[in-house]
């Protein structure tokens, strides 16, 4: 995903459909909100892609643009305050902003869906869960009710819903946390997408549920072969499922690399920050290590690299120049692909 | 982070037996699924507001509909040599129970027809209303910007609009007075109310996350509208309408009262308070009977109102 790694180097991408262009592919992408207090960039120039069968995580704090992307690429941004002011969103190379309106909303659910963060919110609290499930195959292929209905318990099966015969008349306050979102799963799954976007499908479920989740997300993914883009804020979440991460601050990615990579050796100071305030059972007793500071205010990014005031490294240069997202080698020049970080320093905080 | 991971991989031995234990014994009270029409319906069920409101407006519409069934006379059946006889009380359901007016009518039969006229109208207006204010408030609230405003502001207007003189304006603009007219004169000024309230409801659901999931699942627009987003967002339309019908009947009252409603050949309780007020010293009879049918009914359909808002929204109460 850095430079040397977009369509320029097609053989690389392996994805067998579509000769060669990445399922979805992220450009330059800038959003912005205008509000009262003044335009707000909550996104600028955002770049990633996903292959069928990959799973990218996209990390990042509250406010750092990893929704407001998902949302972008979804086409639900509400805009009259948000606007795209430039970049191109490319799904299987075509460009979802200079779609019509008709034809993004086929693309959504059909080959795009999206899984949300709360699910007792994001089911209609007056339709049952059958009737909602159904839907999907009611409205996108136009099946009957009585079709419809077995449909829909074939998912709550796929899914491992417990009783799905004797609960599709339930309706969504009758399910627990984790059912719930094992429910919003199987919509998003019905029509068998190309691609899922998990906005912190786990933020809202107990740590034992949490697990039981992911897997289940992590495993119809293999099945399906799609491509997955997961939003978390957790990183012990990802270490499992993800394939490659993109971390982002202030609405830029600072840092992408595959996942392992990422753990051992970061290449960016604030990746290195959050991967030290995980709480640890061999660290028992220390204190536990927080970032100082507090995520910028989007409306006031400081200038040159938005970390600066809260970095140990931060220098002159720092508060300047925005960092461009450099490739990342290896000490001696060989690179090493798909890393890349967009600090001054980036030679210091990894191999230093 | 091999100890993160370790923690969770442990766990799910035991938990789908957490999460799938409740699912057989569930509640034993609740076999079926709950939805928040049968929960409201079985509040319904014991409430003893509910229960005598609905009582009442049930032998409203009957009377309504077959008013044949509880008096033979036809309400222009005058006897001059009967002029405001007074009630006996003992004759019940027959001409003479309540006594005649300065018709010669006898007052329990135009009570009995009047019922027609006055729950027609009031349902139509109701009906009405709902479908007008509701719609154009659904619009207004859903799709905000420059329709929020126009909408918006024509409510305004019509809002500004003082009632009787609206309707006394649209009425007198009209040739005839039957029914329709009046049903027209006050849906025109009544919609407001429930296009506001609809577009309040509207605004606060079209931000629920399911509607933005439904969205992201490629539902149309007006499936997302008449989906997802009236059925969360009626229950307070349902509640004010049922509330403003015993509002309306009670309009049509005032208006035939001062004369620019329904005129004498029709039959109605507004019309037989506005013959009756003449008489009142020497009859009060005359005027005391429709103006307590009248009472009763408002009562009872504000009562069902009321009943129906605690079934539907009990942190209302």
């Amino acid at each position: 995903m850095t430079t040397t790694q977009k369509t320029a180097d097609l053989p690389a991408a392996k994805s067998a459909d579509s000769a060669g262009t990445p399922l979805l592919q992220v450009k330059d992408l800038h959003v912005e909100f205008h509000t009262r207090d003044g335009v707000v960039k909550a996104i600028n120039g955002v770049n990633y892609s996903v292959d069928s069968g990959e799973t990218l995580a996209v990390l990042g704090e509250s406010g750092s643009g990893k929704s407001v992307t998902a949302q972008a690429i979804m086409g639900i941004l509400d805009m009259p305050p948000g606007r795209i002011p430039s970049g191109e969103i490319l799904y299987r190379g075509q460009d979802m902003l200079t779609m019509s309106g008709e034809e993004r909303r086929k693309i959504r659910g059909r080959k795009i869906a999206m899984i949300f963060q709360d699910a007792l919110s994001s089911l209609n609290p007056v339709l049952s869960v059958g009737y909602q499930l159904g839907e999907m195959f009611r409205v996108h292929q136009g099946l009957s009710k009585k079709d419809a209905k077995a449909k829909a318990i074939e998912l709550m099966d796929r899914v491992r819903i417990p009783a799905a015969k004797e609960r599709v008349n339930d309706y969504p306050h009758q399910f627990s946390g984790g059912m719930r979102q094992r429910i919003m799963i199987a919509m998003a799954l019905a029509l068998e997408p190309d691609l899922i976007i998990a906005d912190e499908p786990t933020t809202a479920l107990d740590v034992t549920v949490q697990a039981q989740v992911m897997d289940l997300l992590a495993e119809l993914q293999r099945e399906y072969n799609m491509g997955l883009i997961l939003i978390t804020h957790d990183l012990g979440v990802v270490a499992d499922v993800a394939d490659k991460i993109a971390v982002m601050y202030a609405g830029r990615i600072v840092e992408t690399a595959p996942v392992h990579e990422l753990y051992k050796r970061p290449a960016h100071p604030y990746t290195k920050g959050l991967l030290d305030s995980i709480p640890r059972l061999d660290h028992k007793g220390s204190e536990l290590y927080a970032i100082k500071g507090l995520p910028p205010n989007m409306a006031r990014v400081p200038a040159g690299c938005a970390f600066n005031p809260r970095c140990d490294r931060a220098q002159d240069i720092c508060r300047t120049e925005v960092p461009a997202l450099h490739p990342v080698t290896e000490q001696d020049g060989t690179t090493l692909v798909g890393r890349g970080s967009a600090c001054h320093f980036w030679k210091e905080t990894i191999h230093g | 982070m091999p100890d993160l991971t370790k923690t969770e991989e442990t766990e799910p031995v035991k938990a789908p037996v957490a999460e799938g234990a409740p699912v057989p014994p569930a509640d034993p009270a609740v076999g079926k699924p709950r939805s928040l029409w049968s929960d409201a319906w079985s509040d319904l069920r014991r409430s003893p507001m509910f229960i005598i409101s609905s009582a009442m407006i049930l032998l409203l519409l009957v009377i309504a509909a077959f008013p044949g069934w509880f008096t033979s006379l036809s309400p222009r059946d005058s006897d001059m040599a009967l002029y405001l006889q007074k009630p006996q009380f003992g004759a019940f359901f027959s001409p003479e129970w309540l006594g005649y007016d300065g018709q010669g009518y006898s007052v329990y039969t135009r009570l009995i027809h009047g019922a027609r006229n006055s729950i027609l109208i009031g349902v139509s207006v109701t009906v009405l209303v709902t479908f007008v204010g509701g719609l154009l408030g659904m619009l207004a609230g859903y799709f905000g910007g420059w329709v929020d405003t126009v909408i918006s502001r024509i409510t305004d207007v019509f809002l500004g609009l003082p009632f009787l003189l609206g309707a006394m304006v649209i009425l007198v603009s009209f040739e005839t007075r039957a029914v329709y007219v009046i049903v027209l004169a006050l849906a025109v000024l009544g919609w407001t109310l429930v296009a506001r309230v609809m577009r309040g409801s509207v605004i606060t659901v079209k931000q629920a996350d399911y509607v933005m999931a439904a969205k992201a699942l490629g539902a149309s627009t007006t499936r997302i509208l008449f989906r997802h987003v009236l059925p969360n967002a009626v229950t307070p339309v349902i509640v004010v309408a049922t509330i403003a019908l015993g509002g309306y009947i009670s309009a049509e009252a005032t208006l035939s009262f001062l004369g620019i409603g329904l005129a004498p050949p029709a039959v109605s309780w507004g019309v037989d308070i506005n013959t009756a007020k003449d008489l009142l010293r020497n009859a009060p009879h005359v005027l005391l009977w429709p103006g307590l049918m009248l009472s009763f009914t408002i009562l009872a359909f504000i009562m069902f109102g009321e009943a129906v808002r605690n079934a539907l929204d009990p942190k209302l109460r």
